[in-house]
């Protein structure tokens, strides 16, 4: 029996690199508390615009916190935001789209023509208006990133349950007696998971960019809660002066989404060579 | 005479595995030789190599030589070889649905290939091309020539492929699986109209097939091929009449036919091994009604004059 | 003559496929008014080539699709009379094996797991030791259990399709060309696993395949189709072909023995499209006994209670 395709991604040298630092992200918004020996939220203007040193290894901002106590909180931040949103997000996405290609007729009409409008509007655009409706903060911006996704992965699994409709050991159910229940609980989801997986991989970098971004307009976390985009925002003002302010998160934010999409071709690699498998010699 | 194609002891090579293990064929003019065994035994790989093209799925020949027409292909320069392919050897596939261009008119595809190989002009091409299509019993030429591939039936798509094959004016075709995917009234037409090619125009035929029965009808010589080697080789009728090597006896016997009592037909146990696990010896014994301890550890060698066997205890049917 | 396990009387189906804003859908009968029986502990063989509708019969004779018109009855009992919950129960009795052993086992499940699941459909588990049993049966290895799909060969997985066909001792199985993408070595051990099947259990299959010489080899009784019509009902396996489309299939099949070569007069053209039927008898266009009769009247099967044939001009 093989290791299963997430384990099997770090096989590949590319895959290795970007699942180490996620981990490594991972790790430490989880142990913020634990690895950060200053707070971040405590200002103290003496430090302020401190350059990398070795008591602040990445420096301080404009109100003498600590920008890598900053980094590692607005890790959590989000992480947590993205991730949750896109979660929510893939579930949704998922009940709409199975119930659409299930069901067919008036719904699946309009499921896909709902789906298609959506679509035809950037994903920010969807998310300013509702963060402008629902109001800033961490709520908002949650459910901002999920609904712009949601035609996404709306779309992914009405393709993938359409395409398994088709398949013989679906037809093998039914003559077996299986009700529809069992046909999509028992065989359809199960293999439209990972693809849809993969998906919510990817589309969770780029809601960390779109988090950022809401949070670089300041309609993400409020202060001083810390997130990777409104420390950006606040660095941008101070590019000169203190040009590393902006430039950790910047480059924290452009690495973590560079891993995630590595690591999800790597994922995909992985799933590849079993799909082959499947389809025999 | 000379063999037009000669293939000599060759080993072939993808990676570390070995699929091809001394395989030597001869297909001279005017004969059509079969080449049977199951999926997996290396008809296909045998075909690509006949036709210079194994590098297209990484393999290569490590020993022994293909000789066209005198000519060691292996010597030969990419450029030399894809000259030859299309104008002297003529290729065609197992699946008559993908072998066509969807975005082209079925004769601008036959044309292309007078044209590059010929040097024919378009009205030429188009002439040598209806008068191809006809002698393939193709009805209305001109309007299929106008046709797109979907609007042609799979034994219609067959015969242009097979037209395709025979617009450079080869002298030798190699056909791969040619009616697997077709009805079969409909094989029975396109195996009579390679039989009619090879006595009409005197080319040789390289019949790849997995059914006795089609090699029975058509073939002048077959060549039984198991995991990577030659089990038995030679006249059709003498190999049919009295086979030497169980396994062809087997696949023979694996055919329903008239008469049969139900339950006389058992099929060959177990499955061809994988390259990466190819028995020791023989490699049929694992699978071979007659396998003694000399077919476990010793490899038969091919011998023989008229038909050639590769087996320990040769005899009648099993 | 008892009842028969199964009675098909007048089947049609009806496909539209197309339409659109511009476009008027088209019709085609896959199944024209087909009536058969098939009596308990026969093999009855449906043969004719891609587009005879035998595929749209297998599922339309399982309830898997739903007729035009025309009904089903399995020792008696109308399907179409049954409510979903009936269906399901009586679903114990009869199975069905398909074509492609590569697509008609789910890859995320081990063997164990599809063979479980005619149980779990009914609301059951598999009684202990069952599994092994199962593969037992069908001549695999216990140790297969836990393998999944992508890891046997073709015949295997084909006796892998047996087995859940067979899990809740069905009466009845129809065999959907159970050895069409195997090879010929590979088609004689599935064939001989059936019959030994067939033997012990006694079952009763209706055997679907284009193969007119495996057809003759295996069935008890032949049903010849031809554009979604029964041509010719062949008796035992014996009995020589009435019908011109019989005779030309017969024709078409190679003999494996070189002494035996026959110069073949091929059928001229091909199968018509189903969704241009001609007017008269659907193989009138190829026939070589076709007369202006043919081709404006429909021959329907004859009353012959042994070797009934669907034509004016029979052998």
């Amino acid at each position: 029996m093989s290791a299963p395709a997430p384990l099997r991604a770090l096989r590949r040298p590319l895959g290795a690199v970007a699942g180490l630092w996620l981990a490594l992200v991972l790790l430490a918004a989880v142990f913020a508390p634990l690895l950060t020996p200053y707070a971040y939220d405590v200002q103290s203007l003496p430090d302020a615009y401190q350059p990398p040193s070795s008591a602040h290894w990445l420096g301080t901002d404009e109100f003498g916190r600590d920008l890598l106590t900053r980094l590692i909180y607005g890790a959590r931040t989000s992480l947590s935001v993205s991730a949750t949103a896109i979660a929510i997000s893939v579930f949704c996405g998922m009940v709409l789209g199975a119930a659409a290609a299930w069901f067919g007729g008036w719904l699946d009409r309009a499921v896909t023509v709902v789906v298609d409008l959506t679509w035809s509007f950037p994903e920010i655009l969807i998310a300013l208006i509702l963060v402008a409706i629902i109001g800033p903060g961490t709520l908002g911006t949650m459910i901002a990133i999920s609904v712009a996704y949601l035609a996404q992965f709306t779309r992914l699994t009405r393709a993938q349950i359409l395409t398994l409709k088709g398949e013989t050991f679906i037809e093998a159910a039914r003559s077996l007696g299986a009700g529809n229940a069992q046909i999509l609980f028992g065989h359809l989801l199960p293999n439209a998971l990972a693809p849809v997986l993969v998906g919510a991989m990817l589309a969770t970098g780029d809601a960390i960019i779109l988090e950022a971004t809401l949070g670089f307009f300041g309609l993400g976390a409020q202060p001083p809660v810390p997130s990777w985009g409104g420390m950006m925002s606040a660095g941008s003002a101070l590019v000169f002066k203190a040009p590393w302010v902006i430039l950790f998160p910047g480059l924290t934010v452009a690495i973590t989404v560079v891993a995630i999409n590595l690591y999800g071709d790597a994922l995909i690699a992985a799933l590849d060579i079993r799909a082959k498998l499947r389809t025999g010699p | 005479m000379t063999a037009l194609l000669e293939v000599d002891r060759i080993d072939v090579a993808i990676g570390a595995l070995r699929l091809l293990d001394g395989v030597s064929l001869a297909v001279e003019r005017g004969q059509i030789l079969g080449l049977v065994g199951e999926s997996g035994s290396g008809k296909s790989l045998t075909a690509l190599a006949a036709l210079g093209l194994l590098p297209l799925i990484g393999g290569r020949v490590t020993a022994g030589a293909v000789r066209f027409d005198g000519q060691d292909m292996g010597a030969m320069t990419d450029r030399q070889r894809r000259a030859l392919r299309g104008r002297r050897i003529g290729f065609v596939t197992q699946n008559p649905m993908t072998a066509l261009d969807p975005v082209q008119r079925i004769g601008a595809q036959i044309d292309v290939v007078s044209r590059l190989h010929l040097g024919l002009s378009p009205a030429q091409a188009r002439a040598r091309t209806l008068e191809l299509m006809t002698q393939l019993r193709i009805p209305e030429a001109a309007a299929v020539a106008e046709a797109w591939p979907h609007q042609l039936s799979g034994g219609m798509k067959q015969r242009i492929v097979i037209a395709m094959a025979l617009a450079g004016d080869p002298d030798l075709i190699i056909a791969d699986e040619p009616t697997t995917a077709l009805d079969v009234t409909v094989q029975a037409q396109i195996i009579q109209i390679l039989g009619a090619l090879v006595r009409d125009r005197g080319v040789a035929l390289l019949l790849i097939t997995h059914d006795m029965g089609v090699v029975a009808q058509i073939c002048d010589r077959v060549a039984v091929l198991y995991a990577g080697r030659l089990a038995e080789e030679g006249p059709v009728a003498q190999i049919f009449a009295a086979p030497s090597h169980p396994y062809t006896s087997a696949l023979i016997g694996c055919i329903p036919q008239e008469g049969m009592a139900r339950g006389t037909l058992r099929g060959i146990p177990g499955t061809v091994p994988g390259a990466a696990a190819f028995p020791s010896g023989c490699r049929f014994h694992p699978r071979c009604p007659r396998a003694s301890d000399l077919c476990r550890t010793v490899v038969p060698p091919l011998t023989g004059t008229g038909p050639r066997v590769a087996c320990h205890h040769p005899g009648g049917p099993a | 003559m008892t009842a028969p396990l199964i009675r098909v009387e007048g089947l049609t189906r009806r496909f539209q496929t197309g339409g659109g804003l511009f476009a008027r859908p088209r019709e085609m009968l896959a199944v024209r008014d087909v009536s058969l029986t098939v009596q308990r502990g026969e093999v009855l063989g449906v043969v004719g080539e891609s587009g005879c509708g035998k595929s749209t019969l297998a599922r339309l004779v399982l309830r898997l699709i739903e007729p035009t018109s025309g009904k089903v009855s399995l020792d008696g009992t109308d399907l179409a009379s049954l409510s979903a919950g009936a269906l399901r129960r009586m679903r114990r009795r009869m199975a069905m094996v398909f074509q492609d052993p590569y697509s008609s086992l789910d890859p995320r499940h081990t063997l164990a797991q599809v063979l479980a699941e005619p149980f779990r459909v009914q609301g059951e588990a598999p009684p202990p030791g069952r599994i092994p049993e199962m593969l037992a049966e069908v001549g695999l290895p216990a140790s297969m259990a836990e393998s999944h799909p992508h890891q046997l060969s073709g015949g295997q997985r084909q006796r892998v399709g047996i087995a859940r066909a067979l899990a809740l001792r069905p009466e009845f199985v129809v065999l959907d060309e159970p050895t069409a993408s195997l090879d010929v070595s590979i088609q004689a051990q599935i064939v001989a696993l059936l019959a030994d099947l067939r033997d012990r259990l006694g079952l009763t299959y209706l055997f679907i395949s284009h193969d007119l010489g495996l057809v003759r080899y295996f069935c008890d009784r032949i049903v010849v189709m031809y554009l979604g019509a029964v041509v010719e009902v062949m008796p035992a396996s014996g009995s020589a072909p009435r019908h011109p489309y019989t005779r030309a299939l017969t024709q078409s099949a190679f003999v494996p023995d070189p002494a035996q070569r026959r110069e073949i007069a091929p059928l001229q053209g091909e199968i018509p499209s189903p969704f241009a039927l001609p007017p008269g008898c659907a193989f009138a266009g190829r026939c070589p006994r076709a007369t202006d009769r043919c081709r404006v009247e429909r021959p329907v099967l004859d009353a012959d209670p042994v070797h009934p044939v669907a034509c004016f001009h029979p052998h």
